[in-house]
């Protein structure tokens, strides 16, 4: 490995030798071993928010009565939820999955894998920095789920955590549980600050020779457009929980009206940070679906500048329209009218990439394969998801709506019918690569067509819900006698939320099968064109063999005509390519 | 169709990037040997920032939107207030901490003088600079502490009201990312003197100074912010 360009490589990469279990599988500095540590991670705790879950719809559908198998847990109760625990699952529900699972396996599994990879580089550009960040994740996962145990339980003011709600211990009676809440957000904070200094100074500064910004793929576009992001919002969280935590455990009145505190400012400071975070979800996804898009469909992807402008755009405006999560906060009307602008103006860029999604599949040959039909659900999911912001988006809508299920529905369209299923799809994508074997199709089908079905049978009737009136966060919807007509949706609800749960086992079985039974994959099992599928599956330590690949093209190069086969690699060089096949 | 890749094997590199630091020396050691074939395209790649001063600038921006969270609370608290300082509270110590802020200030005129020396690639000067810095800076925190300790003393401490907790909360971030700058400082101080650091790759240096001027710089913005206005 003494060949490899030092400008490339870090000098501690110089010397190639076989590292000890714990430097490989446990504090490895290869980017590829991260990725894989933080799909664990998120996959893990994936399980725990999904079982979370269910005891939410359980009570929502039966209102208290036992929870089945939450009888040993709840042991005073039999498994009866009482009010402060049902409150503490809907928090702990939202955080982990947005936390500690989208977060964790868009941007940190896919962006440790997929950057260096698809850039041409044998490494990220901080080895060391990388790992700590995996480490300081899991840091922060561990005192999440310390929360757990803690007397007084969990953090209950739900994850927005609204001071003075989450300010003051009385009003939710939780002590420990929402200390740990904010120091484990704020050593989070510092783990996604490392993972994204690490990502934008790779990109910058490692791609492979020939790799200009306008030949990355989209993908690696995404990702550096959420690591700007993250840079930028995380730290204002981290201000504000920093805050909450002094008022909780120091005194101070940063959000105690008492003291001259504001508990308004909690609001700015964490929907400042909140609203480019939800960009910080999807953009990933937004990123896997134009990836697995081309491949499936044979075709370039339509509009590549337009892509990665309108990513641009929406990281751009992401900051400018947070006040619509406040609309009813007391904010002045005229303020609540620019905000509703620049958030309609948003949707803008997030049509152009519909409409260039759609492009790219009209006239395709398309091959319905699991990481395709994934990919799909993404993008039509995401329609409706985005469709049902502009609702939102309303203020005089908004008024009505605001705090019901429909706001449930939305943001459940978005994150999981967006980014889950961009994750599903490009674990099914990538899979090949990530571990070497292929998936088994079969039950990559069984995953996917429940998974889409039970999806939008628990999540599109909360639409009907929130317009109903049905109020977000209430224990028990039946004392209600405007909800007791609706009750029946509430119990459909559930029982496709338990059928998404065990839609789940096959994806299971189907990883852990294929992880040590699967058919060997090939170097390149989708014939795409992207560097990654020029090293061997799973790619070695430093990716490649003593040559980096040179980048030839931009990355969707597919039924180029003239070319003997329907794609063009970005590593080809053109002496292969024959010459009716340039094109201009 | 028109699109971007519609010039297969168009020159690596657009004009514009090669003649930025094309006629700089290269700061890397070239590509070793035969590794990368014959056939490999030249890199023109010369980065305007070596990998540790861009991580660090990124860092300085996400330090920038840290303290601007904690600004804007302070404004949202001090604009909300009535009457500011709060009455009955002890007044802050703006002149001593007007001289404390020239201390801080010539540490950073003392890092301008160790980016001279390592130019001149006077290492001996280099680790007496660099030296004049730390300790400017150790003294700066050691008499933000004394003012801290006199503060407590008068009555004024982090839960005594809107005052207490933003002045605590600011200048006490302020102080701890001073300590850790300060401690970063040490270490490359230790290299320099123990003879492990070269002039030659000084990457590691730079971004150390730049992080030292970020909180330098950082402050006479706070003092303006919490003792001033």
């Amino acid at each position: 490995m003494s060949a490899v360009s030092a400008a490339y490589v870090d000098t501690e990469h110089a010397e190639h030798h076989e590292l000890g279990f714990l430097r490989t599988y446990v504090f490895s500095t290869d980017h590829k071993m991260i990725a894989r540590q933080f799909l664990f991670l998120g996959l893990f705790m994936m399980i725990l928010g999904g079982l979370l879950a269910l005891v939410i719809r359980w009570q929502l559908a039966w209102p208290e009565t036992a929870v089945p198998g939450l009888g040993w847990i709840l042991t005073e109760t039999e498994g009866i939820l009482e009010p402060s625990t049902y409150n503490m699952a809907f928090t702990m529900h939202a955080t982990i999955m947005i936390f500690f699972v989208v977060m964790p396996i868009l941007a940190g599994a896919f962006g440790n894998f997929l950057i260096p990879l698809m850039i041409g580089a044998r490494d990220m550009a901080f080895p060391f920095l990388n790992m700590l960040s995996f480490w300081v994740a899991a840091l922060a996962g561990v005192l999440m789920l310390a929360g757990f145990f803690v007397p007084g339980g969990h953090a209950a003011a739900g994850w927005t955590s609204y001071a003075p709600l989450s300010s003051v211990t009385e009003y939710t009676g939780v002590n420990w549980g929402q200390n740990l809440w904010c120091i484990s957000l704020f050593v989070l904070g510092i783990s996604s600050m490392m993972g994204a200094i690490n990502y934008i100074t790779t990109v910058v500064n490692m791609r492979a020779p020939g790799m200009t910004l306008f030949r990355m793929p989209l993908v690696v576009w995404s990702l550096f457009i959420t690591a700007i992001l993250l840079l930028l919002a995380l730290p204002v969280l981290t201000s504000g929980v920093a805050m909450l935590l002094f008022d909780r455990m120091l005194g101070t009145s940063w959000f105690r009206p008492s003291g001259g505190g504001e508990p308004l400012l909690w609001q700015h400071l964490f929907w400042y940070f909140g609203h480019p975070e939800v960009y910080i979800l999807i953009l990933p996804a937004m990123g896997i679906g134009s990836e697995i898009l081309p491949v499936f469909a044979r075709k370039p992807i339509f509009g590549y500048h337009a892509m990665a402008f309108s990513m641009i755009a929406i990281a751009f405006l992401s900051w400018i329209v947070y006040g619509h999560h406040m609309f009813v906060s007391g904010m002045n009307p005229t303020l609540g009218l620019s905000f509703m602008i620049t958030t309609m103006i948003i949707a803008v860029p997030s049509a152009i990439k519909t409409f260039n999604w759609l492009g790219t599949l009209w006239g395709g040959r398309i091959r319905f394969t699991v990481p395709m039909l994934n990919a799909l659900a993404f993008v039509s999911m995401f329609v409706i998801g985005g469709l049902s912001g502009i609702f939102m988006a309303s203020t005089p809508v908004d008024i009505f709506i605001q705090d019901t299920y429909f706001i449930v529905a939305h943001i459940h369209y978005v994150v999981f019918g967006g980014s889950i299923f961009g994750a599903f799809a490009a674990i099914y994508y990538w899979f090949p690569k990530m571990f070497g074997r292929m998936t088994n199709p079969a039950l990559g089908h069984l995953h996917f067509w429940p998974t889409f079905v039970f999806f939008n049978m628990t999540f599109f009737p909360m639409h009907i819900l929130g317009v109903g009136g049905h109020m977000r966060r209430i224990y028990n919807p039946t004392q209600y006698e405007m909800l007791q007509p609706l009750q029946w949706w509430n119990v459909l609800i559930t029982i496709g939320a338990i059928g998404l749960g065990l839609a789940q086992i096959p994806f299971v079985i189907n990883f852990f099968w294929s992880l040590f039974a699967g058919r060997k994959a090939p170097v390149n099992p989708w014939n795409a064109t992207t560097l990654e599928w020029s090293a061997p599956s799973p790619p070695p330590h430093l990716n490649w063999g003593p040559r980096l690949p040179t980048v030839h093209r931009g990355p969707y190069e597919y039924s180029v005509p003239g070319s003997s086969e329907d794609f063009l690699p970005q590593w080809e060089p053109s002496s292969a390519v024959p010459a009716g096949a340039r094109r201009h | 169709m028109v699109s971007a890749f519609s010039v297969v094997d168009a020159p690596a590199r657009g004009p514009a990037r090669r003649t930025t630091g094309g006629d700089l020396p290269p700061r890397l050691p070239p590509p070793g040997g035969d590794g990368d074939g014959p056939d490999r395209e030249p890199d023109p790649r010369r980065p305007i920032l070596d990998n540790a001063r861009l991580a660090t600038l990124f860092l300085i921006v996400a330090e920038v939107m840290l303290f601007a969270g904690l600004v804007s609370g302070f404004f949202v608290l001090r604009l909300g207030a009535p009457v500011w300082p709060p009455p009955l509270e002890p007044r802050l110590p703006v002149a001593a901490t007007a001289v404390n802020t020239l201390v801080l200030l010539a540490s950073s005129v003392a890092m301008l003088a160790a980016r001279r020396a390592l130019a001149e690639r006077d290492l001996a000067a280099l680790a007496r600079r660099v030296g004049v810095t730390a300790a400017l800076g150790a003294l700066f925190l050691t008499v933000q502490g004394f003012e801290w300790v006199r503060l407590v003393r008068f009555g004024l401490t982090v839960s005594s009201g809107a005052y207490g907790s933003t002045f605590y909360t600011l200048i006490g971030a302020h102080a701890l990312h001073v300590l850790v700058a300060l401690l970063w400082v040490l270490l490359t101080l230790q290299l320099i003197v123990r003879g492990r650091f070269s002039p030659d790759r000084p990457g590691m240096m730079r971004a150390c100074a730049m992080y030292w001027h970020f909180v330098v710089l950082l402050w006479p913005v706070l003092y303006v912010t919490v003792y001033l206005l």
